[in-house]
């Protein structure tokens, strides 16, 4: 099951824990993946890890020309993109009544207008294939909401809203469009909690511990594979119980 | 029948998978040929594509015919 040998695969952010565990997932499942993010040699030395089938197409996503060329890069690549993950995403948390607005439009702009412009692009070569996964990485908080974090939660639900939408447009041409919204994984966006902070938030986890990006990766290879063909428009919750929805 | 009338059509049968002799300039794509509403814009893609053109919105709109897709890119290479 979950064999994606053949498939080509986009994964944004590849240089986080958590785009980095979901790009080795979906390799180790049999597909080639293109990782992208900002730091080059990061990027060049993950690929050197996996050895084949792996392609490096840096990106800055808070740039909006270099999001528009993400995705026929990807396909000159690969010959095709059959999987794209909507995975990066930054935080600049702040308290809303002090919160500036190049904080919120740097947020909404990398989370979610760029994911936008990844799916417009890549949905078109989906919808000649008649097949193709759009999977996006959101958060709790955009259910659950977060104080200080008004920005990443607009982002995060606004990418829930934004998949819905395109699931029921595309459902008919074989193509599914997932959310997968992690709770709080053991990531360098989670290393930056104090340990006071960290036993707050274990106390509302059912599990007791953080999740593994490995976790995560596992509901993206599930949500890339032929297996979950009829699961579209939905939000994958991987949080340990902390928010049962 | 011109280079682009035979263009079109052959992009139309490929597309809808209808047969040839169904695809006559009358042909409402909805009506006449089964296309749903993401057939049409899909269709207005590969026009797009086929005749390096764009083809804006409201433009877009008013194809809904074969022979509204003829006349539309005959107008344009001209």
């Amino acid at each position: 099951m979950f064999d994606l040998t053949g498939k080509t695969a986009l994964v944004t952010g590849a240089t986080g824990g958590i785009g980095g565990a979901v790009a080795r997932a979906l390799h180790a499942q049999g597909a080639t993946v293109a990782v992208s993010g900002t730091r080059k040699e990061v990027l060049d030395a993950f690929a050197a890890e996996l050895g084949s089938r792996v392609h490096v197409i840096p990106a800055n996503l808070a740039d909006k020309d270099s999001v528009e060329a993400l995705v026929p890069a990807a396909e000159a690549a690969m010959g095709s993109l059959d999987i794209l993950v909507n995975n990066a995403g930054v935080t600049r948390d702040g308290l809303f009544m002090r919160m500036k607005d190049e904080d919120w439009d740097l947020v909404l702009r990398v989370n979610l207008e760029a994911a936008f412009r990844l799916a417009r692009a890549a949905v078109k070569g989906m919808m000649k294939r008649r097949s193709g996964r759009i999977i996006s990485i959101t958060s709790v908080v955009g259910t659950t909401g977060n104080p200080g974090q008004g920005n990443y939660a607009a982002s995060k639900a606004g990418l829930v809203g934004m998949s819905k939408s395109l699931a029921a447009e595309v459902a008919s041409r074989g193509i599914t469009v997932n959310c997968i919204a992690p709770g709080f994984i053991a990531t360098a966006m989670t290393d930056v909690l104090n340990d006071k902070q960290r036993e707050g938030i274990l106390g509302n986890v059912p599990a007791g511990r953080l999740g593994t990006p490995e976790e995560i990766a596992a509901a993206a290879v599930y949500l890339a594979s032929e297996e979950a063909s009829y699961v579209t428009g939905q939000t994958l919750h991987v949080n340990g119980g902390m928010a049962m929805i | 029948m011109s280079d682009i009338a035979a263009r079109v059509k052959k992009i139309v049968i490929e597309h809808l998978g209808v047969e040839a002799d169904k695809v006559i300039e009358s042909a409402n794509f909805i009506d006449d040929l089964g296309a749903d509403s993401l057939d049409t814009v899909e269709l207005v893609m590969a026009f797009e594509e086929e005749f390096s053109v764009e083809i804006p919105d409201d433009a877009a709109e008013t194809i809904r015919t074969v022979g509204d897709a003829i006349s539309f890119l005959e107008k344009k290479a001209a």
